[in-house]
């Protein structure tokens, strides 16, 4: 029994079991329709073995949305639990494994498929390539990191979730007290995901250097591939170290190893810095191309080009490094001593200034130009200074003695919030609508997008500034409960309010999909915003090919330039197109990457020692593997040609 | 527009202002010893300072936002190319560079003040008390006094303190927000932090840093006095408190929640504070560092081999 035990749920609740119910019977309807209709061949050959940039980049972007519904409920859940004092809507078990998930799901399965999706889409159109460098990988990226994430969310159903926060700190995660198989699920689930995201790494970086179309050099990249770039950089150094530390901590927790354990010369400290010299640049993994697609959308709804190019590049170089710089600003209160700590807090501060320097050219690229209020744009401009505010909080707490104060308290929470909602969050729905018409050939409905963005940040304003003043008062965060006596019950109430109100505008994003896929016209054309940049260029919805022939470019605008300015973007003629075979190897292999992670978040060895050996054999197969891609003909691409041009104009 | 514009800031500001200096000040607003004092100030310059940020940046958006929207132009404008221009981006980079100056320089001064003896306490030998964290309580140790009590706090007003932090099991943070900010205490290293309350009264103080479970409830009640009424409780105890014994001691770190309790004696006698931190010149704690040092080796040295076995 002892064997089947460990599957159980070790704290389970009406909810959990309600889930658990709901969960199946989704699962099942997906299965009987796909059956019903016939469509597991199309999703096999379609889907499943592609390796076309842009269908990934969906891929990528279906999990994001539906992560974000789990976060999301996850978030709701919390605000009510802590609207009144001495709530018992959930226990501290479950509220503890609530916030634990939350943060994982939102950063890791949510924000990063997200900006990984607009990698996915936008660099190659962006820099006229026919696909990413490694179109293979780029599959096994997608399949690991989708792999990982169902492997962390089916822990609260079977096993139990991790519930020592989403920094999982050592001790609290070792064995000693965290006794459930939650913390295995953290650490083989993100390892796994992990290894997908350093691989995108790697192929974007290569993709960028090495596939941009002929006359774009790096200074004349868009800035969201410049963003792209150095995330990507930032990417590949900072990933590492969350490799080895979630190997080190799998090797504590499963092989009894002391590297955090509270003796035999363990180190608690040595999680929290490793864990921070991972996390911190990873927050700007997150916020760069945030800013990149921001430069896009207020450069084309300015209708004017960006301000200061070279100084948007420098400013993202330098913050870049500088992330690298500051991990020790998530502890102060460690005891490093005034000099460390100092020189941390310089740090910190130091990159306000390469970030003020990208608002004050936002707010330069609109001057003397041509603003339109479309959906992105009010996104944009709803970011500015709710972005700006979340930004200065982070200068009050970069200043290390008053953080003794914030640290540990809803300041915090308000705080990284403020960033990230309106800084990420915005930057994803606002870039979601953009891209939109381009990606799926029709626009979702401007009048619901403008209410989404307006409803979500009036409860944005009203769920996450009441937290920087219940910090002042003392509420620590993490806590499942509070007393009457502490007076935190109104300002938490209004928290709670303000985050209804974001579920709200995100019901209304859900229903903008559908009334838009029912209603709005398809006779839009290839670039519906009068926009700039290359990925407008080419027909909608984009060919496998993306070009039929690989533009010329001249300069940070090639597309407007051709429009405005007699630029010819397309010279030559149309030459038969090398394209890579589709593979079903990334995704067999994931699963069987899936049931390794399985195997060792419950030490059942024997499948875990078969599963490797699968895993090692795939690798083996794909490097004697003989596969040179095939060609589209000439015919067939003048073909697709004529009839996307006749279908658009 | 732009006075209803104004008319938000204003209310904006007035709501603020009251909200963080009102009548019920917010307890980090409304310090009782000089560490929470200094870092009040901090907290309330920066927030007037930031809040100027804020509100220039909004007014130039809001500026740019009304003058250049598509409604206000003629139909025919076309925006002109502007590459951007060195002047401009010097501001842009000089401003928030001297306000990053001032503040650092702040910060740092703050820095080593709370992280010394209060200011004002600098003649008189600290009271130094042991504060460890087990799951979920406190244990408060007073070595010179030798007494220990559990999840209260009776110290003098007047005098500095120096806590000596430590935790049996997770991290956790010791914090009085009225007296001062917060410190982790762990579980192989003893932290140190320097507080003092100015007059005498009753402060909350918490563990603010997640520990498990139980941690929503690890609270504990802290009382300055006057040094008379301090020395008072002092030999109060010592007349009717039990002592502290190793199995008492094993009993009270059994995780779970408790109420308050007295003792004579510390337990400091038999489980001394993990005291090995580094940069102490202890031989001793050099030594036993050492072993583990090399424990540790030895134990990786084992692990290769079983590797070139495989």
């Amino acid at each position: 029994m002892d064997f089947f035990d460990r599957f159980a749920v070790p704290h389970p609740s009406f909810l959990i079991y309600a889930s658990m119910v709901g969960i199946g019977l989704t699962m099942l309807a997906i299965v009987v329709g796909i059956t019903y209709f016939k469509k597991w061949g199309y999703l096999w050959r379609e889907w499943i073995t592609t390796v076309d940039h842009k269908r990934i980049g969906i891929m990528y972007l279906l999990s994001a949305l539906l992560m974000l519904f789990r976060g999301g409920v996850d978030a709701v859940m919390m605000r009510y639990q802590l609207s009144m004092p001495e709530n018992t809507f959930l226990d501290s078990q479950h509220y503890n494994e609530v916030f634990s998930t939350h943060g994982v799901v939102m950063i890791l399965f949510m924000a990063m498929p997200f900006i990984i999706f607009f990698f996915n889409y936008l660099v190659p159109l962006q820099i006229g390539a026919r696909d990413v460098a490694f179109p293979r990988l780029n599959a096994l990226s997608f399949w690991l990191f989708f792999m990982g994430m169902g492997l962390f969310n089916i822990s609260f159903i079977v096993g139990g979730s991790p519930d020592a926060g989403w920094t999982s700190y050592f001790p609290l995660a070792g064995n000693e007290f965290s006794t459930s198989v939650g913390t295995n699920y953290y650490m083989i689930a993100i390892q796994i995901a992990g290894i997908g995201t350093l691989m995108t790494g790697i192929n974007f970086i290569t993709t960028i250097l090495k596939m941009r179309a002929p006359g774009m050099k790096l200074m004349k990249m868009p800035m969201f591939t410049w963003s792209a770039f150095i995330a990507n950089v930032i990417i590949v150094f900072a990933f590492p170290v969350l490799t080895v530390l979630l190997a080190m901590g799998t090797m504590d927790r499963l092989f009894g190893t002391n590297f955090f354990t509270t003796d035999n010369g363990g180190m608690d400290m040595l999680w929290a810095n490793l864990f921070w010299v991972w996390g911190h640049p990873e927050v700007y993994i997150l916020i760069l191309p945030a800013f990149g697609l921001y430069s896009e959308i207020i450069s084309t709804f300015a209708r004017r080009n960006l301000y200061g190019y070279k100084s948007m590049v420098a400013s993202m170089v330098v913050i870049s490094l500088l992330s690298f710089f500051v991990w020790a600003h998530h502890f102060f209160t460690m005891g490093q001593g005034p000099l460390a700590n100092s020189i941390f807090s310089i740090t910190t501060m130091a990159i306000a200034v390469p970030t003020g320097v990208k608002i004050f050219n936002w707010l330069f690229t609109l001057w003397k130009g041509k603003i339109e209020f479309t959906t992105p744009m009010l996104y944009s401009m709803l970011f500015i200074p709710l972005f700006t505010l979340g930004g200065v909080t982070g200068v009050m707490l970069a200043m290390s003695a008053a953080d003794y104060q914030y640290h540990n308290t809803m300041f915090l929470v308000a705080h990284f919030h403020n960033v990230i909602i309106p800084g990420v969050v915005y930057a994803m729905l606002a870039g979601l609508t953009f891209y939109w018409p381009k990606i799926f050939g029709f626009m979702l409905n401007e009048k619901l997008g403008k209410w989404t963005a307006w409803l979500l940040s009036v409860g944005f304003v009203l769920a996450f500034i009441p937290m920087y003043i219940t910090g002042l008062d003392g509420q620590a965060r993490r806590m499942y409960t509070y007393s009457e006596s502490t007076g935190f019950s109104a300002m938490n109430m209004v928290s709670f309010i303000g985050a209804a109100i974001m579920a709200i505008a995100f019901v209304l994003l859900v229903y903008n999909i559908y009334y838009s896929i029912r209603y709005s016209p398809r006779n839009i054309g290839s670039d519906p915003w009068d926009a700039r940049s290359l990925e407008w260029a080419t027909h909608t919805p984009v060919p496998e090919y993306n070009f039929a022939i690989t533009p010329q470019v001249e300069s940070t605008q090639p597309f407007w330039d051709s429009k405005k300015n007699g630029h010819q973007l397309f010279k030559g003629d149309i030459e038969k197109i090398h394209m890579p075979n589709n593979s079903g190897l990334p995704f067999i292999m994931s699963c069987i990457f899936f049931v390794f992670g399985f195997a060792m978040i419950f030490s059942i060895w024997p499948l875990a020692i078969i599963t490797l050996i699968g895993i090692l054999g795939c690798l083996a197969y794909r490097s004697f593997e003989k596969d040179h891609g095939r060609y589209i003909s000439v015919e067939e691409i003048k073909e697709t040609e004529t009839r996307l041009r006749g279908a658009k104009k | 527009m732009k006075l209803k514009m104004k008319w938000i800031l204003l209310t904006m500001v007035i709501t603020i202002s009251t909200v963080l200096t009102g009548c019920e000040p917010l307890l980090v607003l409304d310090p009782k010893g000089p560490q929470a004092k200094t870092q009040a100030d901090d907290i309330m310059l920066s927030i007037w300072l930031m809040l100027g940020i804020v509100i220039v940046v909004l007014a130039i958006l809001v500026f740019v936002l009304l003058k250049y929207r598509a409604s206000n132009q003629p139909k025919d404008y076309e925006p002109p190319h502007i590459e951007g221009s060195p002047i401009v981006e010097a501001i842009c980079i000089g401003i928030p560079i001297i306000i990053v100056i001032f503040l650092s320089i702040v910060s740092v001064k703050s820095n080593y003040e709370v992280e010394a003896t209060p200011a004002g306490y600098e003649d008189q030998e600290p009271l130094v008390i042991y504060a460890s964290s087990s799951n979920w309580k406190w244990h408060f140790s007073y070595p010179e006094e030798n007494i220990e009590t559990v999840n209260y706090l009776y110290i003098p007003a007047d005098r500095a303190i120096e806590f000596k932090l430590y935790s049996y099991g997770p991290i956790t943070s010791f914090w009085i927000p009225q007296l001062g900010g917060q410190k982790y205490a762990m579980s192989d290293m003893v932290t140190t932090l320097h507080l003092a309350a100015d007059a005498p009264g009753e402060f909350s103080g918490r563990n603010a840093n997640f520990s498990g479970a139980g941690f929503a409830e690890n609270t504990f009640e802290v009382t300055a006095m006057t040094p008379a009424d301090y020395l008072d409780w002092v030999e109060e105890v010592h007349e009717t408190a039990p002592a502290l014994t190793e199995d008492k001691f094993e009993e009270l770190l059994e995780p779970g929640h408790l109420g308050r309790s007295t003792y004579t004696g510390t337990h400091l006698e038999f489980a001394p504070a993990p005291e090995h931190d580094h940069g102490s010149t202890d031989n001793n704690t050099n030594e036993s560092e050492h072993e583990q040092h090399n424990e540790h080796e030895s134990h990786d040295s084992d692990e290769h081999s079983e590797h070139t076995n495989h």
